[in-house]
Order: structure tokens, then C-alpha cells, then sequence
């Protein structure tokens, strides 16, 4: 065990997968030399040499497309994408080949490849620098994405991507790179993915969050709790495929249903969520499924983020309203 | 050097045999036996009688749209002529006599057009990719495959094609870039069949020749008379080479002409002269090759007529054969966008059997 931070850990794991299996390479832009603007990468170019770990041109549709056919012709790519906002340039990759080349082969070419991004804001960046893709990549049939909340996560998370046969995109909350530690094993292990995860029983309402919101909405809990309102928190860890099961378990105990999420509120994930809700729990619920979400508005850069991006009082304020509807 | 003769600032086009068959330049003939040549010619006329029976097949409702290689096949055969077994082909869409001689079966080729994805499953040895309908995008995997190739030592290259449309795309130039910056192991083959659907060459780039772009990617470049089969394998097998041996991509401007439609969905006549495409029906590559193998005295033209012939019924039972299985299976709609199908998947198509068998 070593006491290890989300970031850390990822450099910990690709390092590890690269051991263990040659046809793992790590490619994007700055990952070489530098090792990753937010250092995921620091030091594989030096162990594992500069075929198995290196810097691309800036051109982030090539980064995809060029992962897409290293994973056909046998490799296993591992792409950075610098900022997931930096991510567009490259959807018509992503939908067009990456989530449907499997099918449209009829699985002749799966493609097992794995495109990384920091994800989600808070962080006091530029513009696009602090996107929420959740909808933007959940919709597209073909996709698995998955997003940790811990640096054990992380890990369990990221090998069983590296290690799928079909392509995964891995979300990283860059709020919480560096924002705390955790103990992570040494050795290797994995996480199913599409699986949610219970952090905290509770008998009241669930509360389904993912990534950064995550610790925000513990937080909320505490406060809640000495109102004597006691929530089950849910951390969703796969956007897609939805882990449909746990949350329908949680409010069918519960009666009442929150989602939190960064993205924008319209169309967004907890639409879908609540969409389950009701499919899966309807005659259970006391109060209606609400989200507690973004503005419909674009990302403010820094002096204004803090409106849009959400803490633990304000997550407070909107599971008490649904636990006192 | 083929590169160095006809390179990309070199304003000057390969052609190694007329537009009548006669060589040119015999010293540059690729020293192939004249029964290769022979089965090659026969390539490309199963392209074209493919093509013209599959274009009748849609003018009669039974094949849905289809795009057609008529004018273009030596550029096609030429070029998978000089690829190893192992080489990668990364198509457009526009390639036929590439994959028939690389081995795709006609039978796969017809199934996609008719509108099933089975026609895009090709058999685990055949390394050829599918159809890719987002212009130039499939570029990005040729460099990827290339790369890959170089990453795991071994010595395959890859041929991707892309029209001369494509060229104006942002993909077709990171390709080249990022082809060129990792030195891979791959060929960039632009069909210029001088129109995009209806825009002509003219409006896709000032530049004179598309050739040319080549320069700004640091790779060497290649202009070829894309009719012409002895120089399309030349310039091919040249660049392919220099990929196997380390020296990186090449970018081959096989300048040719689309003389059917751009799909059955539009009418070349509005956007082209009559007399453009007459005089590109004299540079037909079809025409010359079959001129200078009956001058060679290894084919004759009643040979020719009845090979034609059997081409055609060949390609007519193929597609009867598509047309009496072609329907897609439902399941085949589900089961392979994972390795594993999720839950959500198995729902909705468990739900939607279970709605055929209430509504039967």
C-alpha cells in the first residue's frame, strides 16, 4: 500500500499496464518529454522508450484516429486528450469510428483502445478548460466512459479500460488531482466497469453524483445529517453503460431521488436518471426526481465560476427541498 | 526515383503507356510476367462489369445507392497489385478493383451496397477496412496502423486512398503531418477523379497539382497518369518499398477520371461537358490495356467479349445470391457494438421480440 493522490495513481497505473503488457502505448500531446500537463505520464518515456510513450503533433483528431488503428493492428492505445474541452476536434473520430467500428465490421475490428481527459471544472482555468462531457460522449452508442471519484478507483477503474476489448473513454476529475491522498494497493486490481457504488447507506433520499461532486456531496450529507436527514450517496463511476440496478435498489428503499452533476442541466445526464427513476421506481417515490445541475449557460472562466459550480451548502439546500417536498 | 523525376514541384505527370496502349517508356515497365499483366487486366474488367451490372441492378429498385469505379480501375488494381499480402488497405469508398484483388469478395462488396453491415465483415486474413463514409477520416487509421506496424517491428505498410475531395479536409493534412513527424510505414493514394459529387478539382485548392501538398508535410510526393496500370504499379511499389525500408510515407496523386456519376443518387450531366467526358473516354484504362495485350498477342478481342460476359453473370448470381439472404438479422442490429452486450441492449431488444411476437 502507498499513500497515493488521483493523479499519482494514474501514472502509477499506466506504468504498471506498460509492464505487464508490451502492446500498451501511451501517446498525446506533451505526455513525453514533459510527462502530461498534470504529470500522468512523468517518467514512462524514460522506462518504456519513445515508441512505447510519446508526444504528438497537436491535432487531436489524429491522436483518435491514429489510436483507432493502432488498436486494429494490435496495440492497445492509451490517448491523452490534453483538456477535455480540447476534446471536439476529434468527435467526428470518436462517433463515426471509435464507438462504431466494432459493429460496423460486425466484429471483425474491436477496438481496444482508451482515450483519457481531465474532465470537469473548478479549477480556476481558461475557457474549455472545464467541460462536462457526460452527455456529449454518454449518448453515443458504441462508448463505454467511466469516471473515478478516488485514487483506488482510479486504478481498478483505469486497468479494467486498458485491459476491455472495446474502446473506453476515462474521465479524470482534474479538481481532485492532487486534492487529496488515498491508500492504493501496491499490486494490480480491477474495477467492473458499469458498476455504481454505494459510499454511504441511508434511508431517506439517494443522492447519485460522479467525479469531483462527489466530495462535495459527502460534505452535504454531514450537513444534512444534523438535520437528521439521512441520505444515500451514490457514486455513479460509469456513465455509460448506467449501473440501472443500484440506483432503482436505492430508491425503491429510499422514496426520493437526486442527481447532481457539473454539466449543463437540459439534456444532461440527469435526465436520463431520472428517466430510469421513473421507469424503475415510480410507485415508490414520495417526492418528484430532481436534478440538481449546471446552468444552462456556458462555463464561466474563473471569477465567475464558483456561481457555477456547486458546494456542499448549496447541494444541501437542494436535497433538503426534495426530502421537505 | 520515380520521386525524383515526378515529384511534387516537378510539373511533370508518370506515364509509362499511352492512352493507346503503346509504351512509352519500356525501360520503366515493373518486370512482371506477361500473364500477371494479363490477370490484372482481368481484375479490372470484373471491376468494370461489376460496377456496370451493379448500376443496372440499381436502375432496376433491386440495389439501393451504389457508387461506381468506371474509369478508375487501373489506379485501383494498379496500386493493391504492388501491395504485399500483409500490407494494410484503408479504402474510401471508391475502390473495388482494390479489394477484389486483395480478396474481398464481390459477394461482400454488393451485400454493403444492398444496406447490410455483413458486406463490411471481411475474413480475418483479408487486412483490408471498410468503407469509410466521413471523407479522409479513414486516413487517421491508415497513420495509426502504420504506426503501429513500426511500434511492433514488423515490416507491413499501408495504403489508404482518398478522393480529391478529401484533400481539403483538416484530416487528410494531419494525416500527412503526422505521418510524416513518425516516419510511418504508409501510402497516401488520392484518387483525383477531378470532381467532388459536383465541385470540380479547381474549387477544392489553388494549389496547381494535389501533389503538392506533400511538400508542406515533408514527404516526398509522386503525380502518376492514374489510367495508366504499368505506372500506377510502378509509382505504387516504389513508395511502398521506401515504406518497408524506413523511409516513411509517400503521398501518389493518381490523376484519373470518375466517368460515371459520383453515386446513383446524381446526374454527372449537369455539372460536366459531353466532350470532357469523351475525351476522357479515349484515356479509358481499360481500353489501353486491352490494346497492348492483343498487340502482344496475349489476348484477343473475342476473349475479351466473353470474359465480359462471364464477369456479368458472374456478378448477376452474386447478387441474387445477396438479394435472397442480404436481410439484416435482428440480433445482428445488437450483439456486436460490445464484446459483451450490456444490459440496456439486451432490454431493448428482449422488448422489441417480445413486441413481433405480441403483434404476429
Amino acid at each position: 500500500m502507498a499513500l497515493m493522490n488521483l493523479i499519482s495513481t494514474i501514472n502509477h497505473t499506466l506504468d504498471l499496464e506498460m509492464a505487464r503488457d508490451s502492446n500498451v502505448v501511451v501517446f498525446g500531446e506533451d505526455v513525453g518529454v514533459e510527462g502530461g500537463v498534470f504529470r500522468a505520464t512523468v517518467g514512462l518515456q524514460q522506462k518504456y522508450g519513445d515508441k512505447r510513450c510519446f508526444d504528438t503533433p497537436l491535432a487531436e483528431s489524429a491522436i483518435v484516429g491514429a489510436a483507432v488503428g493502432m488498436a486494429i493492428n494490435g496495440l492497445r492505445p492509451v490517448a491523452e486528450i490534453q483538456f477535455s474541452g480540447f476534446v471536439y476536434p476529434a468527435y467526428n473520430q470518436i462517433i463515426s469510428h471509435v464507438a462504431r467500428m466494432r459493429n460496423r465490421t460486425r466484429g471483425r475490428r474491436n477496438l481496444p483502445l482508451v482515450i483519457r481527459m481531465p474532465h470537469g471544472g473548478g479549477i480556476k482555468a481558461l475557457e474549455h478548460h472545464s467541460e462536462s462531457l457526460d452527455t456529449l460522449l454518454g449518448h453515443i452508442p458504441g462508448l463505454k466512459v467511466v469516471t473515478p471519484s478516488t485514487p483506488y478507483d482510479a486504478k481498478g477503474l483505469l486497468l479494467s479500460a486498458i485491459r476491455d476489448d472495446d474502446p473506453v473513454i476515462f474521465l479524470e476529475p482534474s479538481k481532485i488531482y492532487r486534492a487529496f491522498r488515498q491508500e492504493v494497493p501496491e499490486e494490480e486490481y480491477t474495477i467492473p466497469i458499469g458498476k455504481a457504488k454505494v459510499l454511504k447507506v441511508g434511508t431517506d433520499i439517494t443522492v447519485v453524483t460522479w467525479g469531483a461532486y462527489v466530495h462535495e456531496a459527502l460534505k452535504a450529507d454531514k450537513i444534512l445529517q444534523e438535520e437528521g436527514i439521512n441520505a444515500e450517496i451514490i457514486d455513479l463511476r460509469t456513465i455509460s453503460p448506467l449501473d440501472r440496478d443500484t440506483i432503482i435498489d436505492s430508491v425503491q428503499k429510499t422514496g426520493r431521488f437526486v442527481v447532481i452533476h457539473e454539466a449543463a442541466k437540459s439534456f444532461g445526464p440527469g435526465a436520463e436518471l431520472m428517466a430510469i427513476v421513473n421507469e424503475g421506481a415510480f410507485l415508490y417515490l414520495e417526492a418528484p426526481p430532481t436534478r440538481i445541475a449546471g446552468f444552462d449557460v456556458t462555463i464561466p472562466i474563473p471569477r465567475g465560476e464558483h456561481h457555477y459550480f456547486m458546494d456542499a451548502q448549496r447541494m444541501a439546500a437542494g436535497i433538503r427541498n426534495v426530502v421537505r417536498y | 526515383m520515380l520521386v525524383e523525376q515526378y515529384g511534387p514541384l516537378k510539373d511533370k505527370m508518370l506515364q509509362i503507356m499511352d492512352q493507346d496502349g503503346i509504351i512509352l517508356r519500356p525501360e520503366l515497365v515493373p518486370d512482371l510476367e506477361d500473364d500477371t499483366w494479363l490477370e490484372l487486366y482481368k481484375v479490372m474488367v470484373k471491376t468494370r462489369c461489376s460496377d456496370e451490372q451493379a448500376l443496372l441492378l440499381q436502375r432496376q429498385g433491386r440495389m439501393l445507392t451504389y457508387a461506381p469505379n468506371t474509369g478508375q480501375e487501373a489506379a485501383q488494381v494498379g496500386s493493391a497489385a504492388a501491395m504485399a499480402k500483409t500490407d494494410w488497405l484503408v479504402p474510401a469508398f471508391r475502390e473495388l478493383g482494390a479489394w477484389l484483388y486483395r480478396g474481398v469478395d464481390l459477394e461482400k462488396v454488393y451485400l454493403y451496397w444492398y444496406g447490410n453491415e455483413r458486406g463490411s465483415q471481411f475474413p480475418e486474413d483479408v487486412r483490408v477496412l471498410p468503407i469509410a463514409v466521413p471523407i479522409a477520416s479513414q486516413l487517421q487509421h491508415a497513420v495509426g496502423i502504420a504506426m503501429a506496424s513500426s511500434i511492433k517491428g514488423e515490416d507491413d505498410v499501408t495504403v489508404a486512398y482518398v478522393g480529391d475531395g478529401g484533400t481539403s479536409t483538416g484530416d487528410f493534412n494531419e494525416a500527412l503531418n503526422f505521418a510524416g513527424v513518425f516516419n510511418a510505414p504508409v501510402v497516401f493514394l488520392i484518387q483525383n477523379n477531378q470532381y467532388a459529387i459536383s465541385v470540380p478539382r479547381q474549387r477544392q485548392t489553388k494549389a496547381e497539382t494535389l501533389v503538392q501538398k506533400a511538400v508542406a508535410a515533408g514527404i516526398p510526393g509522386v503525380l502518376v497518369d492514374g489510367n495508366d496500370l504499368f505506372a500506377m504499379y510502378a509509382a505504387t511499389k516504389e513508395a511502398l518499398n521506401r515504406a518497408r525500408w524506413g523511409g516513411g510515407p509517400t503521398l501518389i496523386e493518381a490523376y484519373t477520371y470518375r466517368l460515371g456519376a459520383h453515386t446513383t443518387s446524381d446526374d454527372p450531366t449537369k455539372y460536366r461537358q459531353d466532350s470532357e467526358v469523351l475525351q476522357w473516354q479515349e484515356k479509358d484504362p481499360l481500353k489501353r490495356m486491352k490494346a497492348y495485350l492483343i498487340d502482344k498477342g496475349l489476348w484477343s478481342g473475342e476473349q475479351d467479349d466473353s470474359l465480359s460476359e462471364r464477369f456479368r453473370q458472374e456478378a448477376l448470381e452474386v447478387f441474387r445470391r445477396v438479394e435472397a439472404t442480404g436481410e439484416t438479422q435482428l440480433e445482428d442490429i445488437f450483439k456486436y457494438h460490445f464484446s459483451e452486450m450490456p444490459a440496456h441492449l439486451r432490454e431493448q431488444l428482449e422488448q422489441y421480440k417480445q413486441y413481433l411476437e405480441e403483434v404476429r
